[in-house]
């Protein structure tokens, strides 16, 4: 098998690191290689003689195709193939939950930049050119753009002649049943259906469409083998999910379809779903040459899901005192053209729609529906990031209606240990919701307002910009916690695969690490060192590649890996120390008790052994592999949503802090304060780094991120239109880790990436909503809503 | 068309160059340097951040031929010929140590404006304050981290260069 040149050392690294344990700042494997820029990113890969994919995508969001000419496309000099789907194998469609979504387009375009064909070229210019010449005959359809409009569409199935109802979250096998435009309808009932309460507060809510907006573009190196299989390189978030898919597609077996993780650039969610996966396969196939497929910014916005855009409806009881009696909600899920992850977003935000909160008496439904509209899939937080907003809003709108302080009536009805959700199931972990709120509050707040002349423009909302001096400058603090399941829930089989290795390199004992657990960013290949020294006290880990020669890891979603790959990276570990330890005794001759394994040797305090564990080994390779598996769950009742859905509870929280511009509607954030309870930090620098960076995508959506859609086309798919936080966005942050071990989870950790990014955008609304006394029942906030200009 | 400009100190030829091809193309698919990256090519995030006769540049904006005759740096050149094998530029350093790299996608372009900013500030004889931080790498997006982590690693190659003034500008 030929392998890109421009992979790093030849081949995807072996990234070997001496250095920290579980609990210490240990840095990055890869971290050399990345600041020397020779960390081989999908987008950077290269092979002598490869040719450059290209996709054409349809400009119409719902149409018709009456024909495909390809001729003048392959007409053009340099150009080796042009496939459309009369191309594809195997399976025209796929899907991470429902495979409702065309390889590429067969008769009926669902979204804007749906793909409809591929050329492969010599050069990238020139595939551009040729897939411009391809011409489609599209007859233009009406697109159906609002999730409440497609749910009660006259033409029930318009958009998909069967799609499914999925009572039951199986990313392996779907049960289509023809439903219509309705992805999943979750329903939770709680308590008395009728209940009444002394105070109520009612509100309706908007979330707009969040891009992951990861850096690294979509990209990745097909090369076909001389077996007639194909080798793919690419930056993904699961690399068997991806394997599974593409091998229906091409319609070979798996041991035809080797996938090997290339550099990410950031995921986010937004690499959960095939890209240029199988294209670039089918393109390789088809030339005989390896394919590079790499996408520019804009087709990024069109090559992956987004966020789900949502509208809501929530109506909260409370008594006099403050306690909450009841909470309904409505909330509909903008699924777009293909289901993507809509399941399990619903899931999320029908059983944690209400917030880490006590409520005897809970109604909610919660939609996920198809329309024209760009699909949409899993993003950071996914399902919680949406309902946070509404429900801290209505917390913040009953404190007002009560007279109280928003923070008080958040601790009166937290969540604990031993509580009950509102889908029956008892937190069986530490719940610190009021230690969170409270640690907040009594963190110091910034220095006030700046005024006068002497007042650095920098400081000021508008900035260098000059507009203003403090005039019409009010400062708002807004507080919010939030909650989030930890991995795969509702019955998920969600496991991971580890293989390690210990055996002696150069007279020292190296252990390596091998999963398919997908590094994008997040330190997890950190972790599985950390993890390795850890058990098997050596020093040098070697991770190995993350490839499809070792089992599942699942995906690198959900705040799962520290959690489910590190356990299996533990378990595996502990089942190579056991075979070591066996060998030991045997050196010794005689059973010893306190055998462990230390500083490169075994040891016993009692017996007073230290056995350099060189010498244990010589020869010997001890290789354990092992799939793990968290405590399971189950799926929820389909009629009243009760049940043991979730396996963990991750817990944050934000106190944010604005400056508003209130003639101008500008907004400076000043500061953001945060607190979570991570169980053990693994890693603590990387934890941190985690939390800021969640807190960054939060206030995105609060201030600045919208996908704008209209007619069900994107208005602004570029860096210049939608805006991510800057340098200058971004206040200076104050982060306080707790740490209450879970007792189920390994080392008592808890997935860390999601709850930040959660909690973080709705402090922000409730402190503009502070500064201004404006409702604000929209993110992301935008300055004519502040002026109501 | 045939470009010829020095990179990294390093005289480079390359034949066949499109008229559309920009510098951040040819430098990552024609010379075998793709450390600098292309996150955006609408010189909008400045992943593609170069020196070009010492001046930080997008890379996407510049037309190859526009680099003709001229002196270009890389990441790939930060780190000084002739280091010893694991020595790293005190900037790249920073990063490292201060935990701001987590993808890493940015961090080429950041290095290269940090680089930038903090030799120019030096040479005033100041290390630079935290706004002027903030407003130097302004065109420079990072999406993991928040860059609270990127604004400590800035401070702390400013302290260590300003502590070792031997330490040479990239550019
Ligand atoms: S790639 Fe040049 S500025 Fe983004
Ligand atoms: S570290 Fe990922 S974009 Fe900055």
């Amino acid at each position: 098998m030929s392998t890109p040149t421009r992979t790093p050392s030849g081949a995807p690294a072996q990234m070997t690191g001496a250095g920290g344990r579980v609990g210490d700042d240990a840095q990055r494997p890869d971290g050399v290689l990345k600041v020397r820029g020779e960390f081989a990113y999908s987008s950077d890969l290269w092979m002598e003689d490869m040719l450059w994919g290209v996709t054409l995508r349809s400009p119409h969001p719902h149409a018709r195709i009456r024909s495909i000419d390809v001729g003048p496309a392959l007409a053009v000099p340099g150009v080796y193939a042009v496939l459309t789907s009369d191309d594809v194998p195997g399976e025209k469609v796929y899907g991470l939950e429902l495979a409702d979504q065309p390889v590429l387009a067969l008769d009926v375009v669902r979204y804007q930049g749906e793909p409809v064909a591929l050329v492969a070229a010599d050069h990238p210019d020139t595939a551009r050119r040729a897939a411009a010449r391809i011409v489609v005959d599209y007859d233009v359809w009406e697109p159906v753009t609002d999730a409440r409009v497609a749910l009660g569409h006259p033409t029930w199935n318009q958009l998909h002649d069967a799609p499914a109802e999925v009572t039951e979250l199986s990313r392996e096998s779907a049960n289509l049943h023809p439903h219509g435009n309705l992805v999943r309808h979750l329903k939770v009932r709680k308590g008395d259906p009728e209940p009444t309460a002394d105070v109520v507060v009612v509100g309706e809510y908007e979330v707009g469409m969040q891009d992951q907006a990861f850096l690294g573009p979509e990209s990745g190196l097909a090369v076909p083998g001389e077996d007639g299989g194909v080798d793919l390189y690419v930056a993904t978030q699961w690399l068997h999910v991806d394997q599974r898919q593409i091998c229906a597609a091409l319609a070979m077996p798996p041991d035809k379809v080797r996938l090997t993780l290339a550099g990410v650039g950031g995921a986010f969610g937004g690499r959960e779903d095939l890209s240029m996966h199988v294209h670039a396969c089918l393109l390789a196939l088809h030339t005989g040459k390896p394919v590079k497929m790499s996408y520019n910014r804009e087709e990024s916005f069109f090559g992956h899901v987004h966020r789900h855009p949502a509208t809501m409806r929530y109506e909260h009881g409370a008594t006099r005192d403050g306690d909450l009696v009841y909470v309904k909600a409505t909330i509909y899920f903008d699924g777009g053209a293909y289901a993507s992850s809509t399941p399990a977003v619903v899931g999320n935000g029908g059983t944690m729609g209400i917030g880490p909160y006590v409520v005897p008496n809970v109604h909610v439904d919660c939609y996920g529906a198809y329309t024209n509209n760009p699909p949409c899939g899993a993003m950071r937080g996914f399902g919680s990031v949406q309902t946070a907003f509404a429900y801290e809003s209505q917390m913040d709108a009953l404190a007002a209606e009560l007279g109280t302080d928003p923070v008080e009536l958040r601790c009166r009805n937290a969540m604990e240990q031993g509580s009950e959700t509102p889908t029956g199931q008892v937190v069986d972990s530490p719940a610190p919701v009021v230690e969170l709120l409270r640690r907040l509050e009594a963190m110091p707040l910034p220095p006030d307002v700046p005024t006068g002349d002497d007042v650095d423009l920098r400081d000021m909302p508008g900035g260098v910009s000059n507009t203003t001096h403090g005039e019409g400058v009010r400062r708002g603090v807004g507080y919010a916690v939030a909650y989030k399941n930890v991995a795969f829930s509702e019955g998920f089989d969600d496991h991971s695969t580890a293989r390690v290795r210990l055996e002696v390199v150069g007279g020292e004992a190296v252990a390596t690490v091998h999963t398919a657990a997908a590094e994008v960013g997040q330190g997890l290949v950190t972790v599985e060192q950390q993890i390795a020294r850890t058990e098997l006290g050596v020093d040098q880990v070697t991770v190995h590649p993350k490839d499809t020669s070792v089992g599942s890891a699942g995906s690198t979603s959900a705040s799962r890996q520290t959690y489910v790959t590190g356990g299996a990276v533990k378990a595996a570990c502990e089942a190579v120390r056991a075979r070591v330890l066996e060998m030991a005794r045997s050196v010794v001759g005689r059973p010893v008790v306190d055998l462990r394994l230390d500083g490169g040797k075994v040891v016993s305090d009692l017996e007073g052994v230290a056995l350099p564990l060189a010498d244990v080994l010589g020869d010997e390779v001890v290789e354990e592999t092992l799939e793990w598996r968290h405590r399971p769950t189950e799926a929820v009742d389909p009629e009243t949503g009760q049940g043991f859905a979730h396996v963990q509870y991750a817990f944050s929280a934000h106190r944010a802090v604005v400056d508003v511009d209130t003639e101008l509607g500008l907004v400076k954030v000043v500061e953001m304060a945060c607190t979570q309870d991570v169980g053990k930090a693994i890693n603590p620098q990387a934890v941190v780094g985690q939390i800021q960076g969640g807190t960054a995508q939060g206030l995105g959506l609060a201030v600045m991120e919208e996908i704008l859609v209209r007619d069900g086309r994107v208005q602004n798919p570029s860096f210049t239109d939608y805006l991510i936080p800057t340098v200058l966005d971004m206040p200076p942050m104050r982060v306080e880790i707790l740490e209450y071990a879970d007792p189920h989870a390994p080392y008592g950790l808890r997935g860390v990436g999601e709850a930040p990014n959660i909690s973080s955008g709705p402090a922000v609304l409730a402190a503009i909503r502070q500064a201004t006394g404006l409702p604000l029942t929209r993110v992301p906030v935008r300055p004519e809503h502040l002026t109501g200009t | 068309m045939r470009l010829s400009c020095t990179v990294n100190g390093t005289p480079q030829q390359v034949d066949d160059v499109w008229e559309g091809e920009s510098l951040l193309y040819v430098l990552r698919e024609r010379m075998g340097l793709p450390g600098s990256k292309n996150a955006c090519e609408q010189g909008e995030c400045g992943s593609c951040t170069v020196y070009l006769d010492g001046l930080p540049v997008c890379a996407c904006l510049v037309a190859a031929g526009q680099a003709q005759g001229r002196e270009v740096g890389t990441v790939e050149g930060l780190t000084p010929a002739g280091a010893a094998p694991g020595e790293l530029h005190p900037v790249q350093q920073a990063f490292l140590e201060a935990g701001a790299v987590q993808c890493g996608f940015c961090t080429p372009g950041l290095l290269v404006a940090t680089d930038d900013l903090v030799h120019r500030s030096l040479a005033e004889g100041r290390k630079p304050a935290d706004a002027e931080i903030r407003e130097a790498l302004a065109g420079n997006l990072c999406r993991c981290t928040g860059y609270e982590k990127i604004l400590d690693a800035v401070r702390l190659a400013a302290d260590r260069m300003a502590a070792d003034p031997t330490a040479e500008a990239a550019r």
